[in-house]
């Protein structure tokens, strides 16, 4: 059962949409994003990126309150909007719905044309809506259509000879990580959202409200004359994939793969970019490739032990499956809890997955994994902080992946992706199994063999 | 551009800041909907009513509505219990779009269905949030339904998020508070006292709690910080209730005092001095004669204990300065003094809910120039805590990152810290905080890259 109630979510294991579009709209060069809603969305969305990222976000509200619920919120949002410039002098500005401004059915297109045609001050500033009604899907969709609706708002004909990157929802230091790789194939590319610096600023004298760093709008623009687009996203729907888009609107070649975690999935993004360069990849990629295959050697007997349960967003959760299946580490459950059946459906196909011996659950809650990881004797946890609840209560081992992770430090600067970042997040997880190990094997073996 | 612009804060925002002149005396405004725009730090109306029923312990929190609400709330404070934990966990109806064309009424029946017949509850609090305002699921009717057919109380609380300020949402938790306390109100016996506004962060309801328990004085219910639903029902019976955080459990103890004959006053335990003024101030009210002297002894030992290490930090921290930016107006004032006392001048005050009273107290205890604000947005609080030269942001977790990039140290006084702030033991606990941030050996790196001293 994917869920221990019907009607009930016990202990949430997802967001809500606009999360996702707060993310992915801090990755656009000098960006703000305006929640049409109540105050109180943007504050908390602003908390959990906040202790995440180490960084202070700022996210506009237009504030909406019992009148402008009755009579419309168009003066609250207009209102906002010149506020929002007046105080940011932003570049683009991301106006997403909240559930409240869904439901009362603000027509936040209209709103935005009026806007630009009634003001002098919008008319240097690129507007981008996004309809993200909170109970309409997870911070994963929310996430995801927010970059779709860039490229639909902005991208144009042409051609170029560069690459497009739609990057999935992965850490600023793992962008950087991307970036390095991009250019060991010496490639121009457009890599959307950039977060690299914008949720990982470098300290600097002068504070910047809207730090230097991320997408900018010509780069959004030429996405559409692209020779090709790799989209880090195996599972997600059409309908998000602004790969897909590119490819229906503009016949721009579409690669979709894994986020590179694991031996195939980092293979499977290399290759795309060795297709669609022609070049081959650099020969210190090569030998980051060498080294993993050589740790995963070493290493494998101790992963042997694991069973683990992973949770969080559908892409993290089906990419780290895969790498411990690589490494004869016994996924016992996955964990997600958006919507999809995608899960399934690739890593049967793709990793010969026996489902008998994995419990796959989508739509899910903490509840639900809480029971299954006991059922499963699971011993690692693999996923974002709020697995620290059955941690705290089961004894068992959590390592932080993911968003969010607020009650660590270093969420914003952790990499799991590429070989390397592959080879690292594996050791983290094969130790994590060492030293539980260690800290027992003593005291269980006397229980066991001396006193029987 | 307007001159209020250039300096960095918008026209509407300006009668909500104020430059404190001992010979102008001109009130803030204060206690208004947040401006569109603005990037105002507040929460909302659900939020305010969650935090502050939520450390009821064995009580079941049920959110109706989209998953966000509960998501993001889910375990927010950490509010210790020596009881149940259920109050650590987070229920909601997660409604979907179908739900909100069609209405949630029946998605919220079988859900406490569910509760019910898989936890056996006494009490479920039902929090309404933007929109099932909107939807107009009658709440109150599904609620009463469940408690007649289960004979276990059923609490709706009104707090959709548009519908006011994160004040509305306190007044919400105070009313459902009531509704339980109504449960079965027993022959008033007057004994003991009732601790209002004290959510037991890191504790520190139970260093309140032994203080008051040391010098002979019986606590008969709190709440919210380690209460049980049971506890809260006999809380008509007290013959005195303090009232810790002024902001959210003022309105309910005035509705007490109505209701029950049960006078209050308002205490705080945060910083010494007013510690001392509190334990004194509750034991007049009582008026025994020994409590009263119990009081005094209590006093001397605890202030014995902490003297020297306190001595130790304040010379430390003579000299520098502070920005306070706080939910309540109540805890900035507290905050003021508590700075005062370790030799550093607060020269930016501001809270998220203050009120009137509190800004016109604030302007009486802060030097001229220091700048007083109502729900400050980033922007004011960068601009002024440069203009002003302060050292050190005390706040809540979202200001942190700002003041860090700003080269400023900061002190949490948020609901997730780890260590009590209140009481003798939490002065000391707050001025090594302040010194573990203000003379780390970082801000002197910081200073020589950025060119200074």
């Amino acid at each position: 059962m994917a869920r221990n109630f019907i009607n009930l979510d016990v202990n949430p294991c997802k967001m809500c949409m606009p999360m996702g579009a707060a993310i992915a709209f801090k990755g656009i060069e000098k960006s703000i994003l305006m929640m049409h809603g109540s105050q109180g969305c943007s504050t908390y969305m602003r908390r959990h990126m906040a202790t995440h990222y180490n960084e202070p976000v700022d996210i506009a509200s237009s504030s909406l309150t019992e009148q402008g619920t009755v009579y419309g919120g168009e003066n609250n949002l207009k209102k906002g909007l010149r506020n929002t410039i007046q105080l940011y002098q932003p570049k683009v500005i991301g106006v997403v719905t909240t559930c409240l401004a869904e439901t009362i059915g603000e027509d936040i297109d209209r709103l935005i044309n009026e806007f630009v045609a009634e003001e002098e001050i919008a008319k240097d500033i690129t507007f981008i809506p996004v309809a993200t009604p909170g109970y309409g899907g997870t911070e994963y969709e929310g996430y995801y259509l927010s970059l779709r609706k860039m490229v639909e708002r902005l991208a144009e004909e042409g051609s170029n000879d560069k690459v497009n990157i739609i990057a999935g929802n992965l850490t600023p230091a793992e962008i950087r990580r991307i970036k390095e790789i991009l250019e060991s194939f010496s490639i121009s590319y457009n890599l959307l959202p950039d977060i690299s610096k914008t949720l990982d600023a470098p300290y600097s004298k002068d504070y910047q409200k809207l730090p230097d760093g991320g997408t900018t709008i010509e780069e959004i623009k030429s996405m559409g004359g692209a020779k090709a687009t790799i989209e880090l996203g195996a599972l997600l729907d059409e309908k998000i994939s602004a790969g897909q888009f590119l490819e229906d609107e503009f016949r721009i070649p579409l690669y979709r793969v894994a986020l590179p975690i694991g031996l195939a999935n980092v293979d499977k993004f290399i290759n795309a970019l060795s297709k669609v360069t022609g070049a081959k990849p650099d020969p210190k990629l090569t030998e980051a490739r060498g080294r993993m295959l050589d740790a995963m050697v070493d290493s494998h007997k101790y992963n042997a032990q694991g069973r683990a349960a992973i949770f969080g967003q559908p892409e993290l959760v089906y990419s780290i499956a895969t790498l411990c299946l690589e490494n004869g580490l016994v996924p016992a459950l996955l964990a997600t809890g958006a919507k999809t059946s995608k899960l399934e459906e690739l890593l049967k196909k793709d990793f010969g997955l026996a489902v008998e011996d994995t419990v796959i659950i989508d739509d899910t809650d903490f509840d639900t994994i809480r029971d299954y990881v006991n059922k499963l004797d699971v011993n690692i946890l693999i996923g974002h902080s709020d697995g620290k609840f059955i941690t705290e209560r089961d004894g068992i081992p959590l390592v932080r992946v993911g968003f969010p992770i607020h009650d660590r430090v270093g969420g914003q600067r952790k990499v799991t992706i590429g070989y390397d970042g592959s080879v690292n997040f594996l050791d983290e997880i094969t130790n994590t199994l060492l030293d539980r190990k260690y800290s027992s094997y003593r005291e269980d073996m006397y229980d066991k063999h001396f006193t029987g | 551009m307007s001159r209020s612009a250039e300096l960095g804060t918008l026209e509407e925002r300006k009668d909500s800041i104020l430059r404190n002149s001992k010979q102008e005396k001109k009130d803030l405004k204060c206690d208004q909907n947040s401006v569109a725009g603005a990037v105002s730090q507040r929460a909302c109306v659900y939020s305010g009513a969650r935090v502050v029923l939520n450390p009821i312990t064995d009580a079941y929190h049920l959110v109706h509505g989209p998953i966000g609400c509960a998501s993001y709330t889910w375990d927010l404070r950490g509010s210790l219990t020596s009881g149940a934990e259920v109050f650590r966990n987070s229920f909601s109806t997660d409604l979907r779009e179908k739900d909100i064309v069609f209405g949630g009424e029946k998605k919220l029946t079988a859900a406490i269905d569910e509760i019910v017949e898989a936890y056996d509850p006494k009490v479920v609090f039902v929090y309404s949030t933007c929109v099932v305002g909107v939807i107009g699921d009658d709440l109150a009717a599904v609620c009463k339904a469940a408690e007649q057919k289960y004979n276990i109380r059923v609490i709706p609380v009104q707090a959709p998020g548009f519908a006011g300020n994160k004040s509305t949402g306190y007044k919400a938790a105070g009313n459902a508070i009531l509704e339980l306390m109504d449960t079965n109100v027993t022959p008033l016996k007057k004994k003991g006292i009732n601790i209002l506004g004290d959510y037991n962060l890191a504790g520190e309801l139970w260093i309140l709690q032994g203080y008051l328990n040391r010098v002979g004085i019986e606590v008969n219910a709190k709440f919210t910080g380690d209460s049980s639903c049971e506890e809260i029902m006999r809380a008509p019976q007290a013959e005195l209730n303090i009232v810790q955080c002024a902001g959210s459990m003022t309105l309910l103890a005035k509705k007490m005092e109505k209701r029950y004959g049960i006078p209050f006053v308002k205490i705080s335990f945060v910083g010494i001095d007013d510690t001392i003024a509190s334990l004194r101030k509750i034991a007049q009210l009582l008026g025994e004669q020994k409590i009263i002297d119990n009081v005094e002894e209590l006093i001397k030992e605890e202030q014995a204990k902490v003297k020297e290490e306190l001595e130790f930090y304040r010379q430390r921290l003579e000299g520098y300065s502070a920005a306070i930016y706080v939910g309540g107006g109540f805890k900035a004032i507290s905050l003021i003094k508590q700075f005062n006392s370790l030799g550093i001048n607060p020269v930016m005050v501001g809270t998220q809910n203050g009120k009137k009273e509190e800004y016109a107290r604030i302007r009486d205890l802060t030097d001229e120039g220091t700048i007083i604000l109502d729900d400050a947005n980033p922007t004011e609080l960068e601009k002024f805590m440069k203009e002003r030269g302060a050292d050190i942001l005390v706040g809540g977790v979202k200001e942190r990152p700002l003041a860090y990039k700003l080269g400023v140290a900061f002190c949490d006084h948020n609901h997730g810290r780890k260590h009590p702030l209140t009481g003798f033991v939490g002065a000391v606990n707050f001025a090594k905080e302040l010194d573990s941030t203000l003379n780390s050996p970082v801000w002197k790196i910081i200073a020589k890259e950025s060119g200074g001293e």
